[in-house]
């Protein structure tokens, strides 16, 4: 089910600001990597140009290429609204659709594109996907009632729950936890850790102990001052980033992180 | 936070701060006299009460400033009529401020004096409203009758008594329709090009002729249907004519109250259906829009309640009737702004009752327009908690 995605020589911009230069990068398949770096260097950027949700920006556009198992996604022809139902995405801050329920959250993805013919009825989805988001048992009782009733952890699962439903085969999520208290943070961690089975992950985190409990590999981007283009400094397992890093950035990063 | 019926409302919030800060000026240390040790000696040299007014004492000075006023008005100094009430605010103000000023401090005069000064404009602005409100009842009331709404003015004296304001009502119930069927869907539309794909010089300029709209006095309209449709023979003077006549008054409100609807409809909400795979138009169908309708539709019916009093232009291009027609593609029809207008003009106590009577309908007109599109708008708004 799962897939490589392998970052090309990509450069991205913002109109003509150059936000993130020369990202090489291989994310084997059912594996869970972390991006992590300071403010600003462009984790949700690179992020956000693997499911093609960068070019939402106006002006917002990237060169070199993004490949799915081997298939260039910017290659011509490639229609983003399919690129986004393969590669699913989650967000720093949760955000179910306001005018649906809980169960219409979870279809919303599929009830607003329904062309794939799928056997399953929505009730089942609904139920399967709660139950893969961890949510089920809390809220199988009032699904009728809006998905805004929920606690901001609820939502934050709700989201993937709804994510998941689309059935992807790769998972973004963008600072996840970071809305959230410790309880809800450790439910989505272990999430994260069952989900890896079926999917490619890679979670942008700015807590070190998360990317280290979490996660296969890790990314460490930096960028050099103010107005420069962020870069990929080091990739590696995520034992190695955080106990023998090759950069010297990236030890001083993990150690001022560690204090 | 998605709540967008509550971004409307804005109550008045009261003074429910608790008390703190320094006290009075009498009181407060000289500068320099070492405060930085004072405040650093012990926990009881921090200021977290002071004088407070009692709570009667606004009402004790409202009192004494209305029979302030009252005096005024006794003893005739009056010069204009409304002195004695600006004698009472103005006394009120002063003493409330100055009271407390020398009581609780500069702050809370602030306050005092503000909150007054709200209260008092917000007031101010209720009274024309409620003034023309129980006006229009009190006289309209008088006429309302089953044959008021059931008759028309067909083979009526219009001087003398009887008659009713169906033929009207009729009118512009097709005329206000017409011009909602061909504005709303534009005026929708167009905002949503403006806020979702509208980029660079075409949304600019047709940003600005909207603005440009908007100034249009509502003659202008009118005359504008009737040289290019009806002087070229296109239409006759008929409720089509005027229903187009008002659907360019419409156009603009709409635009402008979809738009800035949509524009708070938060960005995450479209990223986070565009990232399921949704196609970008049926994320502003199914999400920005829903998301929006309560104030869409209020907008569309605060566009509908501006144009169903147009006068002028129907008086151009529909003229009067004093009869039934319920066809809008041939003949003149008359409305309720154009009935009140011509039995204002009759000018005996029988006509103008029935001008009255013709407001008052009109007003209902909107208000059961305005309830049903709140109850609409209710059923579809999103539901928090
Ligand atoms: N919408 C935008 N338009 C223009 N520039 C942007 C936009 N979003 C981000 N940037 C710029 O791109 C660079 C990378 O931003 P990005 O959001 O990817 O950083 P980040 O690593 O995710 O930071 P954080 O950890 O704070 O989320 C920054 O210099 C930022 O100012
Ligand atoms: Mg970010």
């Amino acid at each position: 089910m799962s897939k490589q995605i392998d970052l090309v020589d990509l450069d991205i911009y913002y109109g003509d600001f150059l936000a993130v230069e020369g990202v090489n990068l291989t994310v084997k398949a059912n594996s869970v990597m972390s991006f992590i770096g300071p403010s600003g260097c462009g984790k949700s950027t690179v992020l956000r140009s693997i499911n093609r949700m960068h070019e939402v920006i106006p002006g917002a556009h990237v060169k070199g290429a993004v490949n799915l198992d081997g298939e260039n996604l910017y290659g011509p022809n490639v229609d983003p609204v399919l690129v986004r139902r393969t590669i699913g995405m989650v967000f720093q801050r949760p955000n179910p659709f306001p005018t649906m329920s809980i169960a219409e959250n979870v279809i919303a993805g599929l009830k607003l594109e329904k062309d794939k013919k799928r056997k399953e009825s929505m009730d089942e989805i609904v139920e399967k996907s709660l139950r893969g988001a961890n949510l089920w048992e809390e809220v199988k009782d009032r699904l009728k009632r809006p998905g805004a009733s929920l606690s901001g952890g609820q939502q934050q699962r709700l989201c993937i729950a709804r994510a998941i439903a689309v059935e992807p085969q790769v998972l973004l999520m963008d600072e996840p936890c970071s809305a959230l208290d410790p309880i809800s943070t450790l439910a989505i961690e272990d999430l994260i850790r069952e989900l890896k089975d079926r999917y490619t992950i890679i979670i942008v985190t700015h807590n070190m102990q998360q990317a280290g409990r979490v996660s296969d590999d890790t990314a460490f981007f930096n960028l050099s001052g103010i107005g420069k283009p962020g870069h990929l400094i080091e990739v590696g397992p995520t034992a190695q980033i955080f106990s023998h890093p090759e950069h010297k950035q990236t030890e001083d990063y993990i150690a001022g992180r560690f204090g | 936070m998605t709540d967008l019926s509550g971004l409307r409302s804005g109550a008045p919030v009261p003074d429910t701060t608790p008390h703190s800060g320094p006290v009075t000026s009498s009181e407060a240390p000289p500068p320099n006299a070492g405060g930085r040790q004072n405040r650093g000696d012990s926990a009881d040299s921090l200021h977290l009460t002071g004088n407070r007014l009692p709570r009667w004492a606004p009402w004790v000075i409202a009192a004494g400033a209305i029979i302030l006023g009252l005096l005024v008005q006794v003893t005739g100094i009056t010069v204009v009529g409304l002195a004695p009430g600006f004698v009472a605010a103005f006394a009120f103000l002063l003493v409330q401020t100055a009271t407390s000023w020398t009581v609780e401090g500069r702050r809370h005069a602030t306050d005092r004096l503000a909150t007054t000064l709200i209260y008092t404009t917000f007031v101010l602005a209720l009274v024309p409203l409620l003034w023309i409100l129980i006006t229009v009842i009190a006289k309209g009331l008088s006429v309302f009758s089953p044959e008021f709404f059931t008759s028309t003015m067909r083979n009526v004296n219009p001087r003398a008594e009887g008659g009713g304001i169906a033929h009207a009502f009729v009118g512009t119930l097709e005329q206000v329709g017409i011009a909602a069927l061909i504005a709303v869907p534009i005026g929708v539309l167009a905002a949503v090009y403006l806020v979702e794909f509208g980029k660079g010089r075409f949304a600019y300029w047709i940003s600005f002729f909207v603005d440009v709209m908007t100034g249009i006095p509502s003659i202008v309209a009118g005359l504008f249907i009737y040289t290019a449709l009806i002087l070229t023979g296109v239409l006759e003077q008929s409720g089509l004519a005027a229903g187009l006549a008002l659907a360019i008054l419409m156009l603009p409100v709409i635009v402008r109250a979809t738009e800035e609807m949509l524009r708070i409809v938060p960005n995450e909400l479209r990223e986070g259906a565009l990232a399921l795979g949704v196609p970008k138009w049926k994320v502003i169908l199914r999400i920005v829009i829903p998301t929006a309708i309560s104030g869409i539709i209020t907008g569309v019916m605060l566009a509908v309640a501006r144009v169903a009093g147009e006068t002028a232009p129907l008086l151009l291009v529909t003229f009067l009737a004093q009869d039934m027609n319920p066809n809008p593609a041939t003949g003149s029809q008359a409305s309720l702004p154009t009935f009140v207008w011509d039995q204002i003009s009759r000018g005996t106590p029988a006509s103008i009752d029935r001008a009255w009577g013709g407001a008052l309908a009109l007003i209902l007109f909107v208000l059961v327009m305005y309830a049903g599109a709140r109850i609409i708008a209710k059923i579809y708004s999103p539901k928090a908690r």
